[in-house]
């Protein structure tokens, strides 16, 4: 079992254009929430292999969580998350971290490690995973690194960076091992538009270059647009999905007042 | 699988891979890539590519490696029939900058330029902790003039967790050296018959310096290090920002509020200490068949008020000392986790250096004035 790997080379044709294609992630019936209140009621979709895919929703409604357990990190009330066809809520053990070292996670903080450099960041997944040498694992990350702008800041600690640098270097990181899917939580918050947009560049060139499956929470309009192939949309008052499609298409077609709401930056009727 | 077949042709040395790329296929094939190149007399080598079947970012980086010591040694190394959906990912590397070296040795200082910054490093220290007395002594004054301004259900919160919360390890460390005072020293004492002078020892060495000493180094780990941790991490959560910005004084507010509590729960703890240790001793005394009353009446006839007060005043100090550095070091945490860690050891370390100084400045001072 090799560590991380597309399932399939990186695609010549645009990812994610083949609705038939298998879906690389399947949630099923996912019912979730905290102790008693219930958060996300019967939520079901899939993922296609080399899309951008993106979850929104408002405030509150849902989006972490939900990417929380499509990781693995929370047990759902009830369903199920297919990786790959492997399903993550019930598996343990080796077959467990078979299906994590299928996926990589860039979270909203980026989550690096503070006493390590950079490099030390990216290195440190691919010491643990694969017996390569020094050398080589240390060009390995510098190419990470380079792959996101990096290169020059490789004995940087996170510390001396900037916010955006952190999340470039988390992706670095996440990427490390080459997984099939990379979920990011909330990448261009906090970022100034510039950086953001930089951001939205690259992963659409690793999404096009890598073949990588992208499932991405956010709430930003801009970024949406800029790199989702796909979207669903979180409602916490129907506790699931009250949309699913092309971005741009759900903006001028639907006929959800709440997603016409949100994808037109109108204020509730109380606020306006 | 990955794998490497060499072959030397007229025009120089062919390295042909084939199969799957990936980090778990291609450790061997990498090491003998290398070697093949080494041992190629620097003919121009060429990467045959044309059955590799899949390759992802570890085998891009094994051409990349192989290119690179190429353009090192200024061989003629170069990459044939690489699929075009490998060629794309190969693109996006610039062999030349991951050509050179990372991080050059940092130049060494000569030995009086680093003797000189160690010792600009310990003044400025100094310096600093002489301003946070400074600044802690004028909260201080300012708490008691005002006492309304001070927090005071931090304190008691802050109180409960320094005192209350420190009972348990206090009577414990305090029983055992009252234990291991009386039976180290009755030992060879009962040789000379002298045992029941055991009791003065333990007496006078408890309530003068001992107690108070042992209390306050207990407190340094325990709640210097918690105040430093505490402090650093609202440093580095930008939490010390926020009060700065919202005209609060750090150190009103988070530094009088501990230095209260400390002030008011060490010498308590150190009461606790000396009467705990006291037991232990009288209890060890026992089995040298050296009665409660006896022991009582012994510690009562050698120890008076003076030596009590003498070890009862250390401790407000010892106070002022431990939770003034725990609180220094908070304040002066930079960034990221390690550096609260450091805070937390810089606190212990430095205030249990202070209490030893502080306490050997105490005992000459008792020296000349007597006491």
């Amino acid at each position: 079992m090799g560590p991380a790997v597309p399932s399939t080379p990186p695609p010549e044709a645009a990812p994610g254009d083949d609705a038939a294609a298998a879906p690389i992630i399947r949630v099923e019936g996912l019912t979730a929430g905290y102790d008693d209140f219930v958060l996300l009621k019967d939520v079901s979709f899939d993922v296609r292999p080399g899309e951008v895919f993106v979850i929104l929703g408002g405030s509150g409604c849902g989006k972490s969580t939900l990417l929380k357990h499509m990781i693995g990190l929370y047990e759902p009330m009830a369903g199920h998350v297919f990786i790959d066809g492997d399903d993550i809520v019930t598996s343990e053990g080796d077959a467990r971290k078979s299906i994590l070292r299928k996926i990589g996670v860039m979270y909203q903080s980026g989550a690096l490690f503070g006493s390590m450099t950079l490099l030390e960041n990216v290195r440190l997944p691919l010491e643990e995973y694969t017996e390569l040498d020094n050398e080589a694992i240390d060009l390995i990350g510098r190419m990470k690194l380079e792959l996101v702008g990096l290169e020059q800041f490789t004995g940087h600690l996170p510390a001396a960076i900037s916010g955006g640098m952190q999340k470039r270097a988390a992706i670095a990181r996440a990427m490390a091992l080459d997984p099939m899917i990379l979920f990011l939580d909330e990448p261009s918050a906090g970022l100034d538009p510039i950086t953001s947009a930089s951001l939205d560049a690259l992963i659409r060139r690793l999404a096009e270059n890598l073949g990588v499956t992208f499932v991405i929470v956010t709430h930003e309009l801009a970024s949406i647009f800029a790199i989702a192939d796909r979207v669903i949309m979180l409602d916490k008052r129907k506790k699931g999905i009250i949309a699913e499609g092309d971005p741009r298409v759900l903006r001028d077609t639907s006929e959800d007042p709440w997603v016409r709401q949100f994808f037109h930056r109108e204020p509730d009727a109380v606020a306006a | 699988m990955a794998a490497l077949a060499i072959r030397d042709t007229d025009v120089g040395r062919v390295l042909a891979l084939s199969g799957r790329l990936d980090a778990n296929t291609i450790r061997d094939v990498w090491r003998d890539a290398r070697r093949a190149l080494a041992e190629s007399s620097g003919r121009p080598v060429v990467v045959d590519a044309a059955a590799v079947d899949y390759c992802d970012g570890a085998g891009i980086a094994l051409i990349v490696d192989l290119l690179r010591i190429g353009r090192r040694e200024k061989r003629d190394v170069e990459v044939a029939n690489l699929k075009p959906a490998f060629v794309a990912l190969l693109n996006q590397f610039d062999v030349g900058v991951l050509d050179h070296d990372l991080d050059p040795e940092p130049k060494r200082r000569p030995a009086v330029e680093e003797i000189g910054a160690i010792t600009a490093g310990v003044w400025h220290d100094i310096r600093e902790q002489v301003e946070f007395v400074g600044e802690t002594v004028a909260a201080l004054g300012y708490a008691v003039r005002h006492p309304s301004t001070v927090r005071w259900r931090d304190v008691w919160v802050i109180c409960e967790r320094v005192g209350a919360d420190a009972l348990p390890i206090v009577a414990l460390i305090s029983f055992l050296l009252g234990v291991i005072l009386a039976f180290q020293s009755a030992i060879p004492m009962k040789k000379f018959g002298a045992e029941i002078f055991v009791a003065d020892l333990i007496g006078l060495a408890m309530l003068r310096e001992l107690g108070p000493l042992m209390t306050a180094i207990l407190l340094a780990g325990r709640s210097g290090a918690a105040f430093a941790a505490e402090i650093g991490t609202m440093k580095v959560n930008q939490e010390v920002d926020a009060l700065t910005t919202m005209g609060l004084d750090p150190v009103r507010f988070l530094v009088t509020t501990r230095v209260i509590a400390a002030l008011l729960m060490t010498p308590l703890l150190t009461l606790f200490a000396d009467l705990v240790s006291l037991l232990g001793g009288a209890l060890t005394l026992q089995s040298f068949s050296i009665p409660f009353i006896t022991f009582v009446h012994e510690v009562e006839g050698i120890v008076d008020f003076s030596d009590f007060m003498a070890g009862f005043v250390k401790s407000f100090i010892f106070a002022i000392l431990i939770a003034g550095i725990g609180c220094l070091r908070g304040l002066q945490t930079s960034a990221g986790a390690s550096s609260v860690g450091d805070a937390a050891t810089r606190a212990v370390v430095s205030g249990i250096i202070l209490l030893v100084v502080v306490d050997g400045v105490f005992a000459v001072v008792y020296f000349f004035l007597d006491i």
